[in-house]
């Protein structure tokens, strides 16, 4: 009984936890008052300030295509890669694996000052910049969450769609890519979110004039965060929740029916 | 046709996402092809500003570049420390740069800013002369920076709990508010609280005075709740603590959400801040440079700022617009009294930097 209660009153601390913060974020968001101390009553003020404000929109649509745009790009070079790897021997997969890993476990402010360097000599800094990076970071990333996916294929069901006629191709397109989706899905997601959070990388890519929604919060910083910044927060929550509701709502709908 | 139901669903999912995706893209792109648009009739007629994060009125960018076709970047940052890295860094070439007092004069000593063509400028006799004999301490002949607002870092007290207006430094160190102090969390705000009580300059490089200062700030370190920085103004106004270490600007915020919060200049002397305009010696195009200067001192036009801002601004076409009841609001100006023993920093040499540094990681490790 007691222990049953402790079990109960350990998750329910841990849930309290990771939810009381974006509770008050969401309260916050319907203050009246700038104060974050001071309740000055509801009101949805702030919601109609953040659509109708040009710099932040802006940086909202920075943010988005080049999370869109580097989590595809990623993608679409790492599923290649992952078919490649995958056909490799053993010894030869564990070097890839190795190299492939290492843009993802260095830290980000190394990757953000090496990727500077490197882009600001080729380049002027400025979205494409910023592009670039993310999808460098992003690559590991999708490899990882298509690998596994790729390794539990059969590769027999390929061969014998050739035999049918099938061109490599098509082959690939028709048989291949069905069974491993799943794996891509959750990799464009996984480059995207990530392509979305990140603020190093993106300060020291970014060039004149070029605000993502991170780093644009950081200069606000120093006179103090706008209720504006809540309300947007709010609704990106929002948005990923009802993302993250679709994404583990299909596979059990799939499973039941299998 | 089970597998078929899972992989029509996963498509829709997809379809879904990249049509979101696509909508906020298409609905933010609007405003984004006016501005693309613009910066091609314009070619290379941009600017590229860094200025502190939110002090600026928006609106005052776009009214620049519709009325003169140049582009602004508008670059922000939130300290000195951090523009003089990003300038540094040089993946940026910035031509203007908006700073506080003792970063200009480093810049200007390492060669990099540029002097400006004042007399290009219309409006440049809107700045008081007061500001611009202040500004002498950092640019002795005026021709590096153009102020562009100023304040004082006083003590914020709350009304309610303190049994006397506080109007010096003594109410820290004297062990009245045990526990109930907010110092700054930075190296030259904190010895200047302790440097000015005990009636030194506060760009002394005597070691006497200095460590006679860090001997006062060990004793009260004690009495001290917390050392802040940007977090000051909310813990005032939740009336966690009673006496605060201030800048000005976040004071008159502060009293706004709490009217018994109060603040003032010790009669001591502070210190007083002014940020001011300077441009980079990588500036490429300096008649476009001062023009936007010039444009920052118009009176329309600080006067947005102002009411964008509130900090107390130096121009004097501004100020006397201004209805006699924000004239006489010490909150936002204060008296020529107040701020009559108060100094503006000065770049401290090599070694008073490392002694500073030195003793105040001492300091809060003790």
């Amino acid at each position: 009984m007691i222990k049953r209660f402790v079990m109960r009153f350990y998750v329910v601390l841990i849930f309290l936890f990771l939810y009381v913060p974006i509770g008050i974020l969401v309260v916050l968001s319907f203050n009246n008052s700038r104060s974050r101390a001071v309740w000055g009553g509801f009101t949805l003020k702030w919601y109609k300030v953040l659509f109708m404000n040009k710099t932040i929109i802006h940086a909202l649509y920075n943010t988005l295509y080049i999370a869109f745009l580097s989590a595809l790009i990623a993608t679409l070079i790492a599923l290649p890669a992952a078919v490649g790897i995958v056909y490799m021997r053993k010894k030869q997969v564990k070097v890839m694996l190795a190299f492939g890993n290492i843009p993802m476990l260095n830290a980000d402010i190394v990757t953000g000052i090496l990727l500077m360097l490197t882009l600001s000599r080729v380049m002027n800094l400025g979205t494409t910049s910023i592009l670039l990076a993310h999808v460098t970071f992003n690559i590991p990333y999708v490899l990882l969450s298509i690998l596994p996916k790729l390794k539990s294929t059969n590769m027999s069901i390929y061969e014998a769609a050739r035999d049918l006629g099938a061109g490599p191709v098509s082959a690939f397109i028709k048989v291949i890519l069905p069974e491993i989706m799943p794996g891509v899905i959750s990799g464009f997601f996984m480059a995207l979110t990530m392509s979305m959070d990140d603020f190093v990388v993106t300060y020291f890519t970014k060039g004149a004039g070029i605000d993502t929604l991170s780093t644009l919060i950081y200069g606000q910083l120093k006179r103090g965060i706008k209720p504006v910044m809540y309300s947007l927060s709010t609704v990106i929550f929002l948005v990923v929740l009802i993302i993250l509701l679709i994404v583990n709502y299909m596979p059990r709908d799939s499973k039941k029916n299998r | 046709m089970n597998k078929k139901v899972r992989r029509f669903g996963q498509g829709l999912l997809i379809v879904c996402v990249c049509c979101f995706f696509l909508t906020m893209i298409g609905c933010a792109k609007k405003e984004n092809k006016k501005k693309t648009e613009n910066s091609v009739n314009t070619g290379k007629n941009t600017l590229t500003v860094l200025n502190y994060g939110e002090y600026i009125d928006r609106d005052v960018l776009d009214t620049f570049e519709k009325e003169t076709g140049i582009k602004i970047l508008y670059e922000e940052a939130t300290t000195p420390e951090e523009m003089y890295a990003k300038y540094k860094g040089g993946a940026i070439n910035y031509d203007l740069i908006c700073t506080s007092d003792y970063m200009i004069e480093k810049l200007k000593d390492e060669g990099e800013l540029k002097e400006l063509d004042i007399d290009s400028m219309q409006y440049y006799e809107n700045i008081d002369e007061r500001y611009l004999k202040l500004s002498k301490t950092f640019d002795p002949d005026n021709n590096y920076s153009i102020p562009y607002f100023w304040g004082t870092i006083g003590i914020l007290y709350n009304s309610k709990y303190a049994d006397k207006p506080v109007d010096t430094w003594e109410a820290l160190f004297n062990g009245d508010y045990a526990g109930e102090i907010i110092m700054q969390n930075s190296i030259r705000d904190a010895y200047m609280c302790a440097l000015k009580y005990k009636g030194y300059s506060l760009n002394t490089t005597d070691k006497d005075e200095i460590l006679a200062a860090h001997e006062l700030l060990l004793k009260q370190k004690k009495d001290v709740e917390a050392y802040f920085v940007d977090e000051v103004r909310e813990e005032m106004v939740a009336e966690n603590a009673t006496v605060a270490v201030c800048y000005s600007g976040e004071a008159y915020l502060a009293n706004e959400y709490n009217e018994d919060l109060q603040y003032a200049v010790p009669k001591e002397g502070s210190n007083l801040w002014i940020d001011s305009w300077c441009m980079t010696k990588r500036c490429k195009d300096e008649k476009n440079a001062c023009k936007f200067l010039d444009f920052l001192c118009r009176e329309d036009i600080a006067m947005l700022n102002f009411e964008e801002i509130y900090y107390p601004t130096p121009n004097k076409a501004v100020y006397e617009k201004l209805p006699k009841d924000v004239q006489e609001d010490t909150l936002v100006f204060p008296t020529d009294e107040a701020i009559a023993n108060s100094e503006v920093y000065k770049t401290l040499d090599k070694d008073t930097t490392r002694l500073l540094g030195d003793l105040w990681k001492e300091l809060k490790v003790y």
